[in-house]
C-alpha cells in the first residue's frame, strides 16, 4: 500500500493524507527536486579548468609575483615550436627558453596578454598558439562539438518522437488472407 | 531520410581517408614563414671580425639572402660549400646573420669552409632570429629589392632546392 | 636458424589467417558444420604460429644477435635483460608483431572458450578476424619485417632510446595492445552479426566479456603510460593531450559507450544499430590511431620512425576494414528491428544520455587531433590544438556526465522516477556539499573549479554507495537480510559499483593536481627549501654508474616538524651509446600525496644545481581510481552469465539452420 506523502511541516504531522495535502506535498517534492537538479547543472557551468604550474628556471623569473604569474599562465598557451608538442614551460630546448624570456620581458614592457601572443604570433603565425584562435578557419574546430551535441540531442529527441507515434499507433487491420489463417489456426487449436 | 543517417559514417570517413591521403604528402614539422611579403623586421647587428656588421637599411636596393648559420650546427656546416658556390660562382649577395655562436668559433668556422657573406651579423641573444620567426639553423631568407621577405628556407639548400625554387625567384625578383 | 623459422611461421600464419577468413565464411552461408569448425583450428594454429615467431623475435633480442637489423637498431649487448626483452616492441617492426599476437590471441580465445556461440555467429566472427589478421601479417611481411637479416653482423646494437627503459614503459604497450587490438573482437562481433542480419539480446550478451576485457586492459594500459610520463618526463604532468596519447583514449572512450549501450541492447533490446555502429567505430579508432602513430602524418613525442610507404599500406587497410564495415552497416543495418521503447527519464534513457556525451566527447578529441591536419591539407595553414582547447571542451563535457553517473542504476528501465532518485541521494548531496565546505576552507589557493572537482567527486562516491546500500536494503531492513542480498547480487554488479567508485577516486585525483605545490630553485649542498610543509635539505650529488649508463645522484633529506620523513635521490643519467641525458625522478608516496624531486641542471660550479621539489597531493589517487574501474571491469567479467550466455529456445530442428542464406 502506498505510503502517504509527508505533508509539509507547518501543516502539523497528524493532518491526514487530503487530496489538497497531498497535492502541495508533490509540488514542494518536485520543486526541491527542480532545485537540486539546478545546482546541480549550475555546478557544470562553474567547473573551470584547474591549471597547474610548470617548470620554469630559477634565474628566468620575474621579481614581481603577479606579472610571473602572467608569465606562466602564457607559458601554457604558447607552444614550443621546436618540440613535439610541449609548451615552452614544459621544454628544454634552447629557443624556449628564449620565447619564455621573450614573454616576461613583454609583459614587464607593460603588455597585456592579448599583445604579448600577439607579438608571438606576427612572427610564429597562429601555429604557437596552443588554443586555437577562434577564425573562420577554426570555426569546425569550436563550434563543432557543441553542434555534435545538439544534433545529437536532436536526433534523438526525433528518434523517440516517431517511436512514441508508431507505438501510438492503432495495429494495421488484419487483410482477409490473414484473417483466414486466424481462424483456421484458432479452429486448430480447439 | 533514415537511409541516409545509416550511409553518414561511411560518408564521413570517405573524406577522413581524403584528408589522410593527402596527409601522407606533407610534412608535419615544416613551418610555413608568416613574414612572406612583409618587410623584414629591423635590426642592427654589431659586427664579427673585420667585415662590417648587418642592419635592415643594408638589405634594401637589392635582392638578398640572409642566412642564419651557427659553428655549432652540423647541418649548417654541411650548408656551407653550396653557399660559397652561390657567392662565388652566381655571384648572389649572401649576408649572415650568426644566430647563439661564440665569435671566435665563428670565426673559426669561416676560416676553414670560407667565407660566403658580404656582411655579417651577430645575433648573439637571438632575438633577431626570433624578429625573423627562425626556429631552428639553418634558414635562408630571400629578400626583394624593396626589402620585403619572398621565400624561405627551413634547413641546408640543396641542389634540389636551389634549381627548384630558389634560383627561379632570383630570376624573377631581377637578380643580376 | 631460429630467426629464419620465425619468419617462415609468420608466413604459414597468413595462409592460415586467409583460410581463417574466406572457408569458415562459406561454411556459415551453407550450413556446413565442417567449415564452419575450421575456423577454431585454423584460429588456434594462428596463434601458435604467430607465438612461435615471437618467440623466435625475443629469442634474437635475448642472445644479442646483431645479424638481424631489427635487433641492431633497437638493442645493445649491455642493456639489462628486461630490457632487452621489452625491447622486442619498443620499435615498429617488433610491436607489430606483438599486434598480430594479440589479434591471434583473442581469435583462439574465442576459438576455445566461446562454446555457448552459435557455430555460425563465431565461424563469421573468427572469419573476420582472420580477415584484419591476414592483412596486418601481409603488412609487417611485405614493409616491416623484423626478421631481416644483415651480413657482416655489426659488433654491437644502437641500443634503446632511454626513455623507453623503464618498466613501466616496457609493460606499456602489451597492455595498451590488448586493450585496442581487443577492440577488434567486438568489431568482428558487429561484422558477424550485420553479415548475419541479427542483433538481439543475445549477441549483447557475448559480445560483452570481450568488450569488457579489452576495456579493462586498455584502462591499466592508459594508466601506465601516463603513471611513466609523471615519473619520467621530470615535472610532475600526467596528461598533456598529446596526438598518440589520444590515439588511445578516443578507443577508450567509444568502448566505454560501448560496454554501457550493450547493456540497453541486452536489457531493453533496444539501440541495436547504435551499439554496433559503436563496435565498429571503437576499432576503427584503433586502427586509425595504429595509422597516425606510424605514417608520420602528426607530430608527437611519441611517433615510431615514420615511413610515408608503410603510412600508406596502413591507410588501404584502413579503406578496407573501416569503409567495408561501414557499407555493411549502410546496407544491413537498416534492417535491423527496433526494440523496446523507453521514456528519457529512466535507466535507458541514462545510459542513452551516457553514450551521447561520451560519443560527442570522442569526436571532441578526434577533431582536436585531427584538425591541424584537415586545416593543413586544404591550405588552411598551421595550427596548434593543445590542451588549452580540450580543457575548454572536453571537460564540460564530462561534467554532467559525472553528475548523471550516480542516477542511472537509481532509476528503473521503462520509466524512471526522478524525483525519487533525487530523494535517495539527498545524503549524496549534502556529502558533496560538506567536501566542497571543507575543500574551500582547506586547501590554500588553486582555481574556483578544484572545490567543484571534489564536491563532483564526493557526489559520486557518495552517491554510488547509497545506490548500493539501498540495493541491499542497508539499514531498511535487517541485517541478515542485507547480507543476504548483498551475497546474492551478480557480480556485474559488484562491478558496476566498483568501477564507478573507481571514477570518484580519479576524478579527485584529476581535480587535487590543481593543488600543485612548485618550488624551483638552485641550490648549493647544504641549502634548504621548504614545500607545503616538507624541508628538503640538498646534500649535494655523486656520481654513480649504472649497467648502461652514468649518473649524477642527488641526495635530499626530507623532515616534516623536525622529524625525518625520507632520503630521496633522484637522478641525471647519461646514456653514452645514445647520447642522451634522462632526469630519474624521486617520488616518495604516502598514498595520499607525493614528494617529488628532480635535479635538472648543474648551476655553476661550487656543486649548485636548479632542483624541482613538487608536493602533489592526491596525485597517486589518479591511478589507483584507473586500476580500481579496471578491477571494477574484471569482476564484472568474472559474472557466470557472461560465460553461460541467454539460454536458448530449444526447437525441434537441428541447431544450426543459418538465419540467412
Amino acid at each position: 500500500m502506498r505510503k502517504c506523502i509527508e505533508p509539509p511541516r507547518h501543516q502539523g504531522t497528524k493532518a491526514a493524507c487530503r487530496p489538497r495535502d497531498i497535492a502541495r506535498a508533490a509540488r514542494f517534492k518536485a520543486l526541491r527536486a527542480k532545485l537540486l537538479l539546478g545546482v546541480l547543472v549550475s555546478w557544470w557551468l562553474i567547473l573551470a579548468s584547474a591549471a597547474p604550474a610548470f617548470a620554469v628556471l630559477p634565474s628566468e623569473r620575474l621579481a614581481d609575483p603577479a606579472l610571473e604569474a602572467r608569465a606562466r599562465t602564457l607559458g601554457q598557451e604558447l607552444r614550443c615550436v621546436v618540440c613535439q608538442n610541449q609548451t615552452i614551460d614544459d621544454s628544454s630546448a634552447d629557443l624556449a627558453h628564449d620565447l619564455r624570456v621573450l614573454v616576461r620581458e613583454r609583459l614587464v614592457a607593460g603588455d597585456s596578454d592579448r599583445q604579448v601572443l600577439a607579438y608571438l604570433t606576427s612572427r610564429y603565425g597562429d601555429y604557437v598558439l596552443l588554443r586555437p584562435p577562434l577564425k573562420p578557419t577554426t570555426w569546425v574546430l569550436w563550434f563543432g562539438p557543441p553542434a555534435l551535441l545538439v544534433a545529437g540531442v536532436l536526433a534523438l529527441f526525433a528518434a523517440w518522437r516517431r517511436r512514441r507515434r508508431d507505438a501510438a499507433a492503432p495495429p494495421m487491420p488484419l487483410s482477409a488472407d490473414e484473417r483466414r489463417r486466424l481462424t483456421s489456426l484458432l479452429d486448430e487449436g480447439g | 531520410m533514415r537511409r541516409l543517417l545509416f550511409i553518414l559514417p561511411l560518408a564521413l570517413f570517405v573524406v577522413l581517408a581524403g584528408y589522410f591521403t593527402l596527409g601522407l604528402f606533407r610534412d608535419p614539422s615544416v613551418l610555413p614563414s608568416v613574414l612572406i611579403d612583409k618587410p623584414a623586421p629591423e635590426f642592427a647587428l654589431p659586427a664579427l671580425g673585420d667585415k662590417p656588421g648587418l642592419a635592415t637599411a643594408d638589405l634594401a636596393g637589392g635582392v638578398a639572402l640572409v642566412n642564419f648559420f651557427a659553428s655549432w650546427c652540423v647541418p649548417c656546416r654541411a650548408e656551407h660549400p653550396m653557399l660559397m658556390r652561390l657567392a662565388d660562382e652566381d655571384h648572389v649577395a649572401l649576408y649572415g646573420i650568426d644566430y647563439k655562436d661564440k665569435p671566435e668559433e665563428a670565426k673559426r668556422l669561416l676560416a676553414q669552409l670560407g667565407d660566403p657573406y658580404r656582411r655579417i651579423g651577430v645575433d648573439h641573444d637571438g632575438r633577431t632570429a626570433i624578429d625573423f620567426g627562425v626556429y631552428g639553423v639553418p634558414e635562408t631568407y630571400v629578400l626583394d629589392k624593396a626589402g620585403r621577405i619572398r621565400f624561405r628556407q627551413v634547413g641546408p639548400i640543396t641542389q634540389e632546392d636551389y634549381e627548384r625554387k630558389i634560383l627561379p625567384l632570383l630570376k624573377q625578383l631581377g637578380a643580376s | 636458424m631460429i630467426v629464419e623459422l620465425g619468419h617462415y611461421s609468420l608466413v604459414l600464419a597468413l595462409f592460415m589467417a586467409l583460410l581463417q577468413a574466406s572457408l569458415p565464411l562459406v561454411g556459415a552461408a551453407r550450413g556446413q558444420l565442417a567449415l564452419m569448425a575450421l575456423a577454431n583450428s585454423t584460429a588456434v594454429a594462428q596463434l601458435v604460429l604467430v607465438g612461435f615467431a615471437f618467440a623466435a623475435l625475443v629469442h634474437a633480442y635475448v642472445t644479442s644477435d646483431f645479424s638481424v637489423v631489427n635487433v641492431v637498431e633497437n638493442s645493445h649487448s649491455l642493456k639489462p635483460l628486461l630490457y632487452k626483452v621489452t625491447g622486442v616492441w619498443g620499435n615498429h617492426e617488433g610491436s607489430m608483431v606483438l599486434w598480430v599476437l594479440i589479434l591471434s590471441l583473442y581469435g583462439a580465445a574465442v576459438a576455445l572458450f566461446g562454446g555457448n556461440l552459435p557455430p555460425a555467429l563465431r565461424a563469421r566472427v573468427l572469419a573476420v578476424q582472420g580477415m584484419i589478421g591476414a592483412a596486418f601479417l601481409l603488412f609487417i611481411l611485405l614493409t616491416s619485417n623484423p626478421f631481416i637479416r644483415e651480413f657482416p653482423a655489426p659488433l654491437d646494437g644502437k641500443g634503446l632510446n632511454p626513455l623507453l627503459q623503464d618498466p613501466g614503459l616496457a609493460f606499456h604497450p602489451p597492455f595498451l595492445y590488448l586493450g585496442y587490438v581487443g577492440f577488434s573482437m567486438a568489431f568482428s562481433f558487429a561484422v558477424a552479426a550485420l553479415i548475419e542480419g541479427r542483433v538481439d539480446a543475445a549477441w549483447a550478451r557475448w559480445v560483452r566479456p570481450w568488450t569488457l576485457a579489452a576495456w579493462c586492459a586498455l584502462t591499466c594500459g592508459i594508466a601506465m603510460g601516463s603513471w611513466w610520463a609523471y615519473y619520467v618526463l621530470g615535472w610532475g604532468g600526467w596528461w598533456a593531450w598529446d596526438p598518440v596519447e589520444n590515439a588511445s583514449f578516443m578507443p577508450w572512450l567509444a568502448g566505454t559507450a560501448l560496454l554501457h549501450s550493450a547493456i540497453v541492447v541486452e536489457k531493453r533490446n533496444a539501440l541495436k544499430s547504435w551499439a554496433v555502429l559503436l563496435a565498429i567505430i571503437a576499432f576503427s579508432l584503433s586502427l586509425i590511431g595504429t595509422f597516425l602513430v606510424r605514417s608520420g602524418v602528426l607530430t608527437s613525442v611519441h611517433a615510431f620512425a615514420v615511413d610515408p610507404a608503410r603510412g600508406a599500406f596502413i591507410l588501404a587497410l584502413l579503406v578496407v576494414a573501416i569503409g567495408g564495415s561501414l557499407t555493411l552497416y549502410a546496407i544491413r543495418a537498416p534492417a535491423l528491428k527496433t526494440g523496446g521503447l523507453f521514456a528519457p527519464i529512466s535507466r535507458g534513457g541514462a545510459l542513452v544520455l551516457n553514450n551521447l556525451l561520451l560519443a560527442t566527447a570522442a569526436a571532441t578529441v578526434f577533431v582536436g587531433t585531427l584538425y591541424p591536419l584537415f586545416l593543413d591539407a586544404v591550405g588552411g595553414g598551421k595550427v596548434s590544438v593543445g590542451a588549452p582547447f580540450y580543457s575548454a571542451t572536453f571537460v564540460p563535457l564530462m561534467v554532467p556526465l559525472l553528475v548523471t553517473l550516480v542516477f542511472g542504476p537509481l532509476l528503473a528501465w521503462k520509466r524512471g522516477d526522478l524525483a525519487g532518485a533525487l530523494g535517495r541521494l539527498k545524503f549524496a548531496f549534502a556529502a558533496a556539499a560538506a567536501v566542497a565546505l571543507a575543500t574551500f576552507w582547506l586547501a590554500t589557493g588553486g582555481p574556483v573549479g578544484a572545490v567543484f572537482g571534489m564536491a563532483l567527486a564526493a557526489w559520486i562516491f557518495a552517491g554510488t554507495a547509497l545506490e548500493y546500500a539501498d540495493r541491499i536494503r542497508l539499514l531498511r531492513a535487517p541485517p541478515g537480510e542485507s547480507w543476504r542480498r548483498a551475497r546474492n547480487l551478480p557480480r556485474a554488479a559488484y562491478g558496476m559499483t566498483i568501477a564507478h567508485l573507481g571514477v570518484a577516486i580519479l576524478v579527485t585525483g584529476v581535480t587535487a593536481s590543481a593543488w600543485q605545490v612548485e618550488r624551483v630553485e638552485t641550490m648549493r649542498p647544504g641549502d634548504a627549501v621548504d614545500v607545503a610543509g616538507y624541508s628538503f635539505r640538498f646534500a649535494g650529488t655523486q656520481p654513480v654508474a649504472g649497467p648502461n649508463y652514468t649518473a649524477q645522484r642527488g641526495r635530499f633529506v626530507v623532515t616534516r616538524d623536525g622529524a625525518p620523513v625520507t632520503v630521496m635521490q633522484p637522478e641525471k643519467r647519461f646514456y653514452p651509446v645514445q647520447r642522451m641525458p634522462i632526469t630519474d625522478a624521486a617520488i616518495h608516496t604516502n598514498g595520499f600525496a607525493d614528494l617529488y624531486a628532480v635535479i635538472a641542471d648543474t648551476a655553476g660550479d661550487d656543486g649548485a644545481w636548479v632542483v624541482r621539489l613538487y608536493y602533489n597531493p592526491l596525485v597517486p589517487w589518479i591511478w589507483f581510481g584507473a586500476i580500481i574501474m579496471a578491477l571494477g571491469g574484471l569482476v564484472s567479467l568474472s559474472d557466470r552469465r557472461l560465460r553461460i550466455g541467454v539460454p536458448v529456445r530449444r526447437t525441434a530442428a537441428a541447431p544450426v539452420a543459418p538465419a540467412r542464406a
